[in-house]
Order: structure tokens, then sequence, then C-alpha cells
């Protein structure tokens, strides 16, 4: 304890800058994932995912990254790390994030899909069974998040083939898709907005010392969602109905409509995935900060300080300026195929499942619910073709993700203990 | 940093337009049978054989769509129709143009002329073997809306009434192959004999070709169907 007070400033400044790279490497890679998309259906421009991306992802880590937060800082190991070696903890914390940072660059280099949930979970549970002892591992828990791994695909994938599904009868079917999709459509967005309200009221806005009794948040998410839903009809107005000239325009006019729809899916995607994914970065940060600010380790009731989520959210918008704009106008460019009608459906699946994730404190994937979601759009037949030979890779990545992360972290944590001298 | 994109490399290339890119091949060769046709009875054999050799080459090129199409059709590629009715569909849009070429390529070889009598019921019966085979093209340029919509029923509805049209213009030739037939049997004494048989495998072969373009619209029905 005695060196972490010593070095403390030196410690925090050295966390903060590790927890900046692996945020930049989240904003970098992740983002573009979650956003592409929205780029490939045409709904939005580079330019435009890219700023709703900034502020949604920001919004969504600063308003509702609280839960995943404390599941990272202080869900996956025992308390009792804290009492007996905080400094230990901090210098694995230090060495998770590093690693995991790492770990998704070499990734990004050669081109595989890793999640960053799985690479700062693995770091964690590799440095403490190794640095630590196998006993201080939340196994229990532990299990519970590894299964949340395989369930939020499938479960995204479920919700997006039922959305699917439900605009094929009730719009594409219909005789008269146009007018059927101007109807249908703002109900759609109430959805998206009641969802995104009721997971920060409920959930994000206690760190701002705002507490809704749980009928106050329903009530206000639904207002909330009656109010998007205004606006986007407001917006479906203004598109004209084609001219009855055949088939074909009659369809380019409902994806037009699907078009204005998948804005708003896109900001609820982004801001679920701020809400996610931003907690892999600034989880370690916050314990690190917990046992400095405390001397002590982890009150169980300290809040993750709002500075910090606002570093993870200020890094993950930096990544996104620097690297993520060039990611994801190749990944736009490459998912041409999804129309805007497939795509809300996806994004929705997989918005929804990360927003519930969120809300229950469980770090999951936010690109492999995007990938569920994918599958269940096209078990409805809604895609011309999907590889499903990239699965295997998924999966394989998937897997060597949690050793890689665990190896870098166990490395790092030697070489962070030598170097401060425990 | 290249891309970590799981996300991008999960879409397939759709397997839609190279269909109706290869039936157009298909359909350009075919059309070129009424000038070819036109240059039989002209006895031009100049622009004879110079139209058969753009069939030739038309029907190679539609060759070659079809083997890129099946190299592009991994067992990997997760479809919303079935795979096998994907590769049955192509193999017999392709079996319309080798009738073509097969079609240009006796009557070249054979300098094959038309009694006079014959030359309007043929050039009709060749321009609706022709029709036959655009209206399978028709159906086939459908193929993306029917996708579009998730196959939805008004859809399907719509294929299906192409694909009824189609048969239409099939029995359409059916019986101007009875009538066509007729004619040449009342002439055929006056005829050198080794001509008139090939003539009536020729009359054979088109009504075989606008049958062919018949067969695309009933795998496309299979396809709808399923």
């Amino acid at each position: 304890m005695d060196i972490i007070i010593a070095n403390s400033s030196t410690i925090l400044v050295l966390a903060c800058a590790f927890g900046f790279l692996m945020a930049w490497g989240i904003g970098a890679n992740d983002v573009a994932n979650a956003m592409g998309t929205s780029v490939g259906s045409r709904a939005l421009t580079v330019k435009r995912a890219i700023l709703i991306a900034i502020f949604f992802e920001a919004a969504g880590a600063y308003l509702a990254g609280g839960s995943v937060t404390e599941t990272i800082r202080s869900g996956i190991l025992e308390n009792s790390v804290l009492e007996q070696s905080p400094d230990l903890l901090v210098f694995g914390m230090m060495a998770s994030l590093l690693a995991a940072g790492v770990w998704l660059a070499i990734a990004s280099a050669f081109g595989w899909p890793v999640s960053t949930t799985h690479s700062i979970v693995g770091a964690i549970v590799g440095f403490a069974t190794v640095g630590i002892g196998f006993e201080v591992v939340q196994w229990g828990k532990m299990s519970g998040i590894v299964a949340s791994w395989i369930i939020s695909p499938l479960f995204s994938g479920v919700v997006a083939f039922l959305l699917f599904r439900s605009v094929q009868k009730l719009i594409l079917s219909q005789p008269n898709p146009f007018q059927r999709a101007q109807r249908i459509v703002p109900v759609y967005m109430f959805l998206t907005g009641f969802m995104v309200a009721m997971m920060t009221f409920t959930k994000g806005l206690k760190h701002l010392g705002l507490n809704l009794s749980t009928g106050g948040s329903l009530g206000a998410s639904v207002l909330a969602g009656l109010m998007i839903a205004g606006i986007g009809a407001l917006l479906l107005r203004r598109i004209e109905a084609p001219a009855p000239t055949g088939q074909r325009s009659r369809f380019a006019g409902v994806e037009k409509i699907f078009a204005i729809l998948m804005i708003f899916t896109a900001c609820a995607m982004a801001f679920a995935h701020g809400s996610n994914d931003v907690a892999n970065a600034v989880g370690p940060l916050a314990a690190i900060y917990g046992v400095l600010a405390s001397g002590e380790g982890i009150g169980a009731n300290t809040a993750v300080p709002n500075w910090i989520l606002l570093l993870g959210a200020t890094g993950i918008v930096v990544g996104l300026a620097t690297l993520g704009v060039k990611v994801m106008r190749t990944i736009g460019t490459r998912i041409t195929e999804l129309t805007p009608s497939r795509g809300f459906a996806a994004e929705l699946g997989a918005a929804s499942t990360v927003v519930i994730a969120s809300g229950i404190g469980l770090p999951i994937s936010t690109t492999h619910a995007l990938v569920g979601a994918v599958l269940g759009v096209g078990m409805a037949r809604g895609i011309s073709a999907l590889n499903l030979s990239v699965i295997s890779t998924i999966f394989t990545s998937w897997i060597v993700t949690l050793p890689a992360g665990a190896g870098l972290s166990i490395l790092f944590f030697y070489i962070i203990t030598a170097a401060f001298g425990v | 940093m290249s891309l970590g994109s799981s996300i991008a490399g999960l879409f397939g290339r759709s397997p839609i337009k190279p269909l109706q890119k290869h039936y157009d091949i298909v359909q350009q060769c075919v059309a070129k049978l009424s000038d070819f046709f036109q240059a039989a009875i002209d006895n031009d054999w100049d622009q004879g054989a110079q139209l058969q050799a753009e069939i030739a080459k038309l029907e190679n090129l539609a060759d070659t769509l079809k083997k890129q199409f099946r190299l592009n059709l991994p067992n990997s590629l997760f479809l919303p129709m079935p795979r096998t009715d994907l590769l049955e569909l192509i193999s017999t849009q392709d079996r319309v143009a080798n009738k073509a070429k097969d079609i240009a390529g006796l009557m070249l070889g054979r300098r094959m002329t038309l009694p006079p009598e014959l030359a309007d019921l043929m050039n009709a019966y060749v321009a609706r073997a022709i029709d036959t085979s655009a209206q399978a093209l028709k159906a086939i340029n459908e193929l993306d809306e029917l996708l579009e919509t998730g196959f939805g029923n008004p859809e399907i509805r719509m294929m299906e009434e192409l694909i009824e049209v189609l048969d239409d213009i099939e029995r359409e030739t059916d019986r101007q192959q009875v009538q066509i037939r007729a004619v040449l049997f009342r002439l055929e004494r006056e005829l050198p004999p080794v001509d008139v048989m090939f003539l009536y495998k020729i009359i054979d072969w088109v009504g075989e070709l606008a049958d062919r373009a018949q067969k695309v619209g009933g795998q496309l029905h299979r396809i709808v169907a399923s």
C-alpha cells in the first residue's frame, strides 16, 4: 500500500493514459461496427454517423454507463482482494487496461473481429488468477457474464427476427406499403425512444442525483417515446409519396421512410454501445481511483466518479474521430446489401439487447449482439446472402481473445510490479 | 490498422444480380435469332455468318457467367432461398442460350434457306419464341423485388402472374409450330428430302427454345413457392 501512496499521482496518470488508450481502441474499432449498418444502408452519411456517434456514445457512457462499470470494477473479483492486497489490484487493473488496449491494436492490425468486452474481462481474470490467486475471481458471476455472451446474440437475433417479420406482415406485404409505412413507422420510433429513455431513467440518472420512482420512470419514458415518435412523424411527412409507376418506386419510397427510422435506431445503437462498452475502459480505471482515493479499496457503495466516465467517453470520441471514420467508411461500403428496412430491425434488435444488458450490469459484446441481429433478419428471409463461414471466424477469435487478453495482462502485470519494485 | 470487422464480413454478395445479369446476356443472344432468320430468308450468308458469330460469342459469355455464379455460391452462404434451386435455375437459364446457338450453328453450317411460303410464318414463330424468353427475363428481374418484400404475398402473386403470361406465350408457339408443320407437310414433296428433314429439326428446336424459356419460369415458381 505504501508504494501506491508514494506513487499515487504517477499511478493515476499512467492508469488514465492506459484507460484512454483502451477507450481510443474501442472508439476506433467497435463504434464502426455499431454504426456501420446505418452507413451501409445509406440511411446516414459517414459524417452524420460520426456526429451521432460522438453525441450519443458520450451520452450513453455518461448517463447509463454506471452499472456495467460497477461490474467490471468490482463484480468480477472478490472484495477480499482489496482488504488483503489493494496494491496488487491497482497494478493488475493497470496491466489489464494495457493488455486489452494492446490486444485490440494487434487484432485490428490483423483484421480479427474481437470483442473489447471479452478482452478486458479475460485480462482481469488473467492477472487475478495468476498474480493473486485462483480463489479471488468470483467464478459464479463470471459464468453469468460468459453465458450472457452466448445469450446476447441469440436474444438480439430473436428480437430482430420478430421485428423484421412484423415489418413484412404490416408493411411490405400490404397492397399500399408506402401509406402503411407512414402510419406504422412512428410506432417503431416510439419503441426505440421508450427503450432508451427507460434505461436512462431507471439506471443512469442516479449518479446525477436524480432519483425517479419506477412509476415516474415509466411515465417519463412513455412521454419521451411519444415525443420521439412525434418528431419522427413530422420528419416522415416531408417524404413525398412516390408516383404510382409500378412496383419499383413503390418500395423505394418505403425504404426512404425506413431510412428516417434508422436515424433514430442509429442514435439508440450509439447510446447502447456507449452505455455498455465505455465501461470496459472505465471500469478498471474506476477501481484504481477507488483504491487511491479511499486508501483502503473499493467501498461497495462509492459511485463511479463522473470525470472518469467523461474520460472514457472522450477517449471513445477521439478514437472515433481519428481512426473510426476510416473504418466506418470501409465497413459502410461493404454492407450495402442491408436496406433500411432490414438495417432498422438489426439495429433495434441489437440496441435493445445491449440496453437491457447494461441495465442489468452485464458486460456484453455489442458486435456480437449485432451479428446475432443480422442473422435474425437473415432467418426471416430478409438478406440476400450471409457468409456463415465468418461465424466460425468470429467464434474462434472470441475463444482466442480470452486467453490472449489473460496472457498479455499477466505479462504486463509482472512488468508493472517489477517497475514499481513490489 | 486494417478492419477488425466481423459485421462487414458477414454479408455475402447477393446471388440475385448475377442471375439477372446472366439472363440478360442469354436474352441478347436469343434476340439475335430474329435478324439471323431474316438473313437466312434473304439468303445473305455474310450477314448470317456474322450474326452466328455474335450469337456464339454471347453464348460463351453466358457460360462464363454461369461458371462464375457457381463458384460464388459456396455452401457456407446462408440464402433466403435454397441454394440447389438457384444452381438449378442458372443451368436452366443457360440452356436457353445453348439452344439459340445450336439453331444458328446448324442453319449456317447447312446454309439453310426457307421456302418463301414459310418465311412469314417462320418469322412470326421465331419472334414469339424470343418473346417467351423476354417474358422469362421479366420474371427474373422481379426476383429482387420479391426479396425486398421478404417474399410477401402480393409480390408472389405478381411473380405468378408473370409466369402465367410466360406459359401463355409458350402455348402460342406450340400452336404456331403445328401450323408451320402443316404448311411444310404440303410443300415437302417438291423440296430436297434432306433439307426438309433439317427444316423439321429447326422447327422443333425453335419450339424447344420457347420450351426451355418456359422451364426457367417453372424453376422460378419453385423458388417463389419455397
